[in-house]
């Protein structure tokens, strides 16, 4: 992985001792709230329900043990012992106090962590595929690329007060694993004709209030221009983006009013000025940052372990877990582990100090002493050796990381929500445990099969609830919390926002109406169709009908 | 009154430049130029070019423009010779767009006389102002000046080319 030279030390420290200088002037009266806020959230600090939220950054996702060993100490030491990791693979820490948070920034950057650009109006934490480097599919490692985005991105002068956040994702495989067709910037490895390297650009996705996805506005874009062009395209937003409602100023409500076609010029026109300036990349500097991602010491492996078949054959539950949480390899005799961070009981993506450890642990005895987080909020070991996956599911089963409902409806995905949040309308939290609980059955859990199911608190989206076979999201209703369900939504290729079915549900109603959606679907699917291609098949009538049995309760409302 | 200062070469220095507003329904043209070194709004620019131009030859005094954060620097672009100062305001420091402004002045429109950022901008702005092309500084009211000539010095290097070294870290690290 990126090793930090002394040039991203001193921007790190010196970040470090700035944010120092902006907290002690905030505590002294110098700085006024209004002043501080937008200083604050650039560095991933929050003020929340119980007090601060700390995010910090995990850039693409990837981790070495030593920097996991670091967030549980620091979790132990100034906060309760455990974090939650997001959607965009930072880690939260929901209970630190402000005036400590210097001393946490410090003890981060000797491990080369931070808390940079994870919040405010500026380019945020570039996400990845979690399996960069060891999927099969993959046309080239998006990482690189990702940690090439991240230097230009940071600090970067021009960006750091834009009409409102701005993320970019990667991905640079066959299937997108990155959701880049809802992040504001979305680039997708690809060869042209020729057989040069460079990106497809999608622009103007996003989830939140008016979920969109985003849209072609590069067919190709050579290697050498990726920051020259990302420049433009973020000056074009800077400059003409809206500034004056924060719900309309994300990148797509622009793409939107111009256009994709309108849009796509103003880009190129801008670009035009700056094409092959500084900012083009050199074949060096490609070199230099791909040098640190290069590949692992490999052993030369069979493709299977004979003991590890005899295992499969006779522990059932192991079975079930690597059938689950066990994937593919490129190399012969490796597999990518998910440890999951879906154990009924705590909430998902939630990790303890002790967990953190035991991961960093199997990282550094097993997968060559890196980790790296999921968008889905799990933890990866991407590269085992098969003859160890036995061991490793022990181990992690001790730790509580071997919940085997990897893809499963228990593997949700949720924001911390009412619980924590200071946006939310609603909690995510004991919906998510309620659904837990009533799925907690593993047949039943494998009979039904891959399940994304996405719940948000609030139409910030951080559950990308759009995103889920089934969603939900929290509403407010006369400050009563109140869950409305969305259908048919899909991360991937063939990305989909999922539609509202009716109105909304009392928490308590939430697990029977999702059962029975969930029955309706096993009622109506074909072998081997998933909820969604049973639903594209039959319509959305079927499914009302589940979640409606009495149809007068059921109304139609326009993203209500 | 104290006299009004601004911040240039790094430290704190006296302003003769005054700033021209139009008061709410004033014609550009109508405006009232008062004596000295002024910064008017694009749209005085436009309606009394003649004048001013005829001011600064005759007068000897020293003409000004100031951009608004929606101001598009290509209106201006054929003009720039003319300015002694150009000043880019921000009525709140979270507008980013006079960031922009500042860098399609100088990098593409080859602007190299001063360059002022104005308004509702403080010590914690000044560092990338200075990156984004600016030279000068008017520090918003309530803020301080001295705080903020500490800001130069905040990050020892940027990975991004910028108006103080233009080329990126990544075309001057050893490999």
């Amino acid at each position: 992985m990126y090793k930090y030279d002394d040039y991203d030390h001193a921007i790190v420290q010196a970040r470090v001792a700035q944010f120092r200088g902006q907290t002690e002037r905030y505590l002294a009266g110098a700085l006024s709230d209004d002043e501080f806020r937008p200083l604050r959230l650039q560095n991933g600090l929050y003020i929340q329900r119980h007090g601060p939220m700390l995010r910090l950054a995990v850039p693409y996702g990837l981790l070495s043990a030593a920097q996991l060993r670091r967030f549980a100490d620091i979790a132990r030491r100034y906060d309760r012992g455990y974090g939650h990791f997001t959607t965009r693979h930072n880690l939260q820490l929901n209970w630190v106090k402000l005036p400590e948070v210097p001393a946490i920034l410090a003890e981060l950057a000797q491990e080369e962590l931070h808390a940079i650009q994870t919040s405010g109006n500026c380019i945020r934490n570039v996400t990845t595929d979690h399996f960069a480097g060891v999927a099969a599919d993959e046309i080239a490692d998006p990482r690189p690329w990702a940690e090439i985005l991240r230097q230009w991105s940071t600090f970067n002068p021009e960006f750091a007060y834009l009409p409102r956040k701005f993320k970019v994702a990667i991905s640079g495989a066959t299937e997108d694993r990155a959701a880049i067709q809802v992040h504001d910037l979305g680039l997708q490895v690809a060869k042209n004709e020729a057989g040069e390297f460079g990106f497809k650009v999608y622009a103007g996705g996003g989830l939140g209030r008016t979920p969109l996805l985003g849209q072609v506005v590069r067919e190709f874009l050579p290697w050498q221009h990726l920051l020259s062009y990302t420049e433009a395209l973020v000056r074009v937003f800077n400059r003409y983006g809206r500034r004056d409602n924060a719900y309309k100023a994300r990148i797509k409500i622009l793409v939107k009013a111009l256009g994709r076609e309108e849009f796509a010029r103003q880009v190129e026109e801008e670009w035009a000025h700056l094409q092959d300036g500084p900012s083009t990349l050199t074949q060096a500097e490609v070199d230099r940052v791909s040098r640190q991602f290069a590949a692992p010491a490999y052993e030369t492996l069979a493709e299977d372990d004979l003991c590890h078949l005899a295992h499969l054959r006779e522990d059932k539950a192991f079975a079930r877990w690597v059938e689950r949480n066990v994937q593919k390899h490129k190399v012969a005799g490796y597999a990518a582990v998910t440890l999951s961070l879906k154990k009924p009981g705590a909430a998902p993506g939630d990790a303890s100090a002790e967990q953190m450890e035991a991961a960093a642990d199997l990282a550094e005895r097993y997968s060559f002493g890196e980790i790296r987080v999921s968008h889905e909020q799990n933890l990866i070991l991407a590269d085992v050796p098969q003859r160890e996956l036995y061991t490793v599911w022990h181990r992690a089963k001790a730790a509580g990381l071997a919940s085997p409902t990897v893809g499963l409806i228990q593997d949700l995905i949720t924001c911390p929500g009412g619980d924590f949040c200071g946006l939310a309308n609603a909690r995510s939290l004991p919906i998510a445990a309620a659904i837990q609980e009533r799925f907690e059955d593993l047949d039943y859990q494998h009979d039904i099969g891959e399940f994304e199911l996405n719940i948000s608190g609030c139409m910030n989206s951080c559950g990308h609830h759009h995103l889920g076979a089934i969603g939900i999201l929290g509403v407010d209703k006369n400050g009563e919390e109140w869950y409305q369900v969305t259908l048919g939504g899909r991360q991937g290729n063939a990305a989909r926002i999922g539609e509202v079915i009716g109105r909304s549900f009392a928490a308590a109603e939430v697990p029977d109406v999702i059962e029975r959606l969930i029955a309706a679907y096993l009622a109506h699917r074909h072998a081997d169709e998933r909820f969604i291609d049973t639903l594209d098949r039959i319509g959305e009538e079927p499914f009302r009908n589940a979640a409606y049995p009495h149809p007068h309760q059921s109304r139609r409302v326009a993203n209500g | 009154m104290a006299k009004k200062q601004i911040i240039k070469e790094r430290r704190l220095q006296d302003d003769a430049w005054k700033v021209v507003t139009l008061v709410d329904g004033e014609a550009p043209f109508d405006v009232c130029l008062p004596v000295g070194p002024l910064l008017v709004p694009v749209s005085v620019w436009k309606a009394k070019k003649a004048c001013l131009i005829h001011r600064e030859y005759e007068h000897g005094t020293p003409l000004g423009i100031w951009l608004a954060p929606e101001d598009d620097v290509a209106e201006i672009a054929a003009d720039l010779d003319d300015f002694t100062v150009i000043a880019v305001y921000f009525p709140k420091f979270t507008d980013g767009r006079g960031y922009s402004t500042a860098r399609l002045l100088r990098e593409r429109h080859g602007y190299d006389g001063e360059l002022r950022a104005f308004g509702d901008i403080g010590r914690d702005q000044v560092f990338f102002l200075n990156r984004v092309g600016f030279d000068a500084f008017v520090i918003g009211e309530g803020k301080s000046a001295e705080d903020a000539l500490a800001a130069f010095d905040d990050f020892p290097e940027s990975y991004q080319g910028n108006a103080v070294q233009p080329l990126p870290l990544f075309r001057r690290r050893a490999a």
